[in-house]
């Protein structure tokens, strides 16, 4: 398992002790459970705000993937990016919650499956 | 002036020359006759221009057109009072002053003379060089005026003059409406074309003619286009003059192709080569095409003139107001057919084929309309069959070489058959629309009837052929005589001549019945097929006498006919009918040699003569039978069966009749014969059995091919799409929750295929899938 780990490991050392041995792989498990656990929420709840805060997960997840991958080639570009996409996601928020509100007065409801009228 | 004689000069000068081009050429390429072409040059060359004709005679045509046009303007201006018929009047008159005018230029020095009057240039086409192969189509808007033009267009121009005035009254109820001048616009555009077709100095202007007269009769057969009968009768005339049409443009096309010119004063000197062989006998070395023309045009004039088997058009043709049936379908249209013949009288002699089709299908046809008319009870039919018959006559006439005797009988014809139906058309007219001979009877009794009745017996005699006295005596009996004296026609002759003894039959049978007897009729439930003019005659019935009887008749509960009083017919319709009355008689020393001998020194003789038809048949033995002379005993024999057929007549429905309903024939039961006559011996049934229905039958299968099999696949192209569309949109649930499933699913399935490729493929499948990724680590540098 080591020898299958030694080229994941992130490429600078220096982290303090509980965390020097923590790999790519690591962060990438962190990144994808998030990701999973977010998409089961989102599919299986039918409350808006919960349903909102699960692509929240989501989101983050992708933004955990991008610092790994960041770090593991030594490069800044994902790590600013994912400053812009925390900014970004925090407007969005901000705009899904006044919508998520909006769409509760007008039928007294947070259920998803009140809304379908896009049927064909 | 000046410029005129110029003119026709120069077309002189080119007709010569054109001859000249004949002589030595253009035949000779077509079959190699030099000796009979030699033989061929004659002095004065058939057909071609010998005289000149003032500018005025354009008048002829022009004058009708001015007519047409001014009718049209009133049209559309909405005048709702009898100004078209004085413009129609006035200008069909004219036209007849200058075919009077025409005529006495033609007829100057005693003999006919031809005369071309050129309008404009109307088609001109040049190609090829002077050197190789010129070619040339000239088709001139002008008219070729001869002896036989001018006896055509004197009955044409005078007639129609005459029932322009008839029409005026006959017409009256429908001053206050669009009918009346479109009536008028057709009526002179019908006098203009007949102009053209009779006048036309080449064959695509008789083609003009030949259609604007089509046209003009099928506009005026369905002028009561609110009725569904008119406007079946309207389209049929159409369609059956189409065939017709057809077989005349195909002889055209022929003629052009294979003489190079389709203007008479070209074309007759080139025929007169190949009649010269057929007058030698040598028939046999016409070429085929030449043969063929005149047989297409048979085709053609047997649809206009309504001969078998294109007949059955023209006693449907009486749907139209009765001035239109005495007009176009009696006296001058129909005989186109027979103007067509005549003049091409001499291609006629080149066929071996063309004047035996014209003869029998003459004779058939004269039998086959007389047994038919014996057997109808509508007036306006018998007449119709009556002129099919007639007709027949004519071709028969014509077919047995006697193209005096055919174009005599055309021209007495026109004035008494256009007399018999005006005064039927009276009849009608004053009874409300009653045609049946069943319901009227002693017309002739009821006050103010006399000069119609008079009218009716002149022409009633006429049509029968009263010995002597009459012009249709003579003018059928030259006929007779003539297919008598044709060795190989003499069954024509027996056929002509046991039709005139059922001509005179059912010629009286109408006049007994419906003009002498007891004084008895019912008023028909119509006027000329137009309720609103059926409500005018009525109103002005009532206006008239109505004022005690009505009510009487009101209060007696008999049915509403028993207030009805026929309007007798006013000034224009009575002074018509006297006109046409004394010309029948007038035209008596025209049509016959009273010097004696039987002799062909009389009118319509010299105008046949002195015209393309007068050239002489080959020579034949004369036939003679019982040892007399042919015409000699064509007389006796059509006396005896005319007056045979009027003495039937008259003991069958005159004596001892007592209602108009019944009379002693109905006691003649005559079976399955009778009623096959009755029904026309079912020839329209068989037509619409042999042609309409397959080819209805094909129209269905066609249109459920195209239904099925073109719309099938056009639709099927909108179909796949659309079927795709249903499936698919099921998927469009608009739940989220579905959508985000499916992104799901479609993420999932991307990566286990990415992680599938990475692993190896198959052969790779069951690994374990880390060791991969692994590898994809170890790109690093």
């Amino acid at each position: 398992m080591n020898v299958l780990l030694d080229g994941l490991t992130l490429a600078q050392g220096g982290f303090p002790e509980p965390m020097a041995s923590a790999t790519l792989y690591h962060y990438l498990m962190t990144s994808g459970m998030l990701f999973v656990i977010g998409l089961i929420g989102f599919v299986t709840r039918r409350n808006l705000i919960i349903m909102f805060l699960c692509t929240e997960l989501m989101f983050q997840a992708a933004g955990i993937a991008l610092i790994a991958f960041s770090r593991f080639h030594l490069n800044h570009t994902g790590e600013s990016f994912v400053v812009f996409v925390l900014t970004i996601a925090a407007a969005e928020a901000a705009l899904a919650l006044a919508l998520v509100v909006l769409l509760f007065r007008r039928k007294e409801s947070l259920d998803a499956a009140e809304w379908a009228e896009m049927r064909g | 002036m000046v410029g005129l004689v110029e003119q026709l000069q120069t077309l002189q000068v080119v007709a010569a020359g054109v001859f000249a081009q004949v002589e030595h050429g253009a035949l000779g390429t077509h079959g190699g006759h030099e000796a009979a072409l030699n033989a061929g040059v004659n002095a004065a060359a058939l057909g071609a221009v010998t005289g000149e004709l003032p500018k005025w005679t354009l008048l002829i045509p022009f004058l009708p057109l001015l007519g047409c046009v001014l009718c049209g303007v009133c049209a559309i201006l909405k005048v709702r009072n009898k100004l078209p018929a004085v413009i129609t009047v006035a200008c069909i008159a004219g036209a007849f002053a200058a075919t009077v005018g025409a005529y006495m230029h033609t007829m100057h020095d005693g003999h006919a003379q031809t005369a071309v009057v050129k309008a404009w240039d109307w088609i001109r086409f040049v190609w090829g060089t002077e050197y190789k192969s010129p070619r040339e189509f000239i088709a001139n808007f002008s008219f070729y005026v001869d002896s036989l033009t001018c006896l055509w267009m004197l009955f044409v121009t005078g007639l129609a003059t005459l029932i322009a005035l008839y029409a005026s009254e006959y017409m009256a109820g429908d001053v206050k409406t669009a009918g009346y001048a479109r009536f008028y616009v057709a009526f002179c555009l019908f006098v203009f074309s007949m102009a053209c077709l009779v006048m036309g100095d080449n064959l695509l202007l008789l083609y003009l003619g030949w259609e604007g007269v089509g046209l003009c009769s099928y506009l005026l057969i369905g002028y009561f286009y609110k009725k569904p009968s008119a406007v079946a009768a309207a389209k049929k005339a159409f369609i059956m003059n189409r065939i017709g049409d057809l077989g005349l443009s195909m002889g055209l096309m022929l003629t052009y192709v294979h003489f190079g010119t389709v203007e008479y004063a070209k074309l007759f000197p080139l025929i007169q080569t190949y009649l010269d062989l057929a007058q030698h006998g040598k028939i046999d070395e016409i070429p085929f095409i030449v043969q063929a023309i005149p047989v297409l045009f048979t085709i053609g004039a047997f649809g206009k003139s309504a001969q078998i088997p294109l007949y059955v058009w023209l006693p449907d043709a009486m749907e139209g107001p009765t001035p239109v049936s005495a007009l176009i379908h009696a006296a001058t249209m129909v005989t186109a057919g027979v103007y067509l013949v005549a003049r091409f009288f001499p291609l006629y002699l080149c066929s071996e084929w063309a004047l035996p089709i014209v003869a029998w299908g003459g004779a058939l046809t004269a039998l086959l309309a007389a047994t038919i008319g014996m057997a109808q009870f509508d007036i306006k039919r018998i007449m119709a069959y009556s002129t099919v018959s007639q007709l027949g006559f004519m071709f028969a006439g014509i077919g047995v070489l006697g193209a005096v005797g055919g174009a005599a009988h055309v021209f007495t014809h026109a004035f008494f058959k256009a007399m018999l139906f005006l005064s039927c058309g009276a009849v009608m007219h004053g009874f409300a629309g009653q045609l049946d001979l069943r319901k009227l009877s002693g017309v002739a009794k009821i006050k103010g009837w006399k000069i119609v009745s008079l009218a009716m017996f002149v022409g009633c005699i006429n049509l029968a052929g009263v010995p002597f006295i009459t012009a249709g005596f003579w003018s059928k009996d030259m006929i007779i005589g003539d297919a008598f004296a044709d060795h190989g026609m003499v069954a024509i002759g027996w056929i002509l001549l046991g039709t005139a003894g059922l001509t005179a039959y059912y010629t009286f049978r109408v006049f007994f019945r419906v003009f002498m007897g007891p004084v008895q009729y019912e008023a028909g439930d119509e006027v000329h097929g137009d309720a609103d003019h059926a409500n005018h005659a009525n109103h002005a019935n009532h206006a008239n006498h109505g004022h005690s009887d009505a009510h009487g008749a009101q209060e007696h509960g008999s049915a509403a006919h028993a207030a009805f009083h026929p309007h007798a017919p006013g000034l224009a319709i009575n002074a018509v009918l006297l006109i046409l009355a004394v010309a029948a008689f007038a035209v008596i020393p025209l049509v016959h040699d009273f010097s004696g001998g039987g002799g062909h020194s009389f009118w319509a003789s010299s105008m046949v003569h002195g015209s393309t038809a007068g050239v002489e048949p080959p020579h034949a033995e004369h036939y003679k039978p019982f040892g007399m002379d042919a015409h000699r005993f064509a007389m006796i024999g059509s006396i005896i069966v005319g007056l045979v057929g009027i003495v039937v007549a008259f003991f069958l429905h005159y004596v001892g009749r007592t209602s108009s309903a019944t009379s002693k024939a109905d006691s003649i039961k005559l079976g399955a014969i009778q009623t096959a006559a009755q029904h026309k011996w079912y020839v329209d049934e068989a037509y619409h059995a042999i042609f309409v229905l397959p080819l209805r039958v094909l129209a269905h299968v066609f249109h459920a091919f195209d239904k099925m099999v073109v719309d099938g696949l056009v639709n099927l192209f909108g179909m796949v799409p659309r079927g795709l569309g249903h499936t698919a949109r099921r998927t469009q649930t608009g739940v989220l929750h579905d959508y985000a499933l499916r992104m799901a699913g479609g993420l999932a399935v991307v990566v286990l295929a990415i992680w599938f490729l990475h692993s190896g493929g198959w052969s790779g499948w069951g690994g374990p899938g880390l060791v991969e990724v692994g590898s994809v680590g170890g790109v690093r540098p």
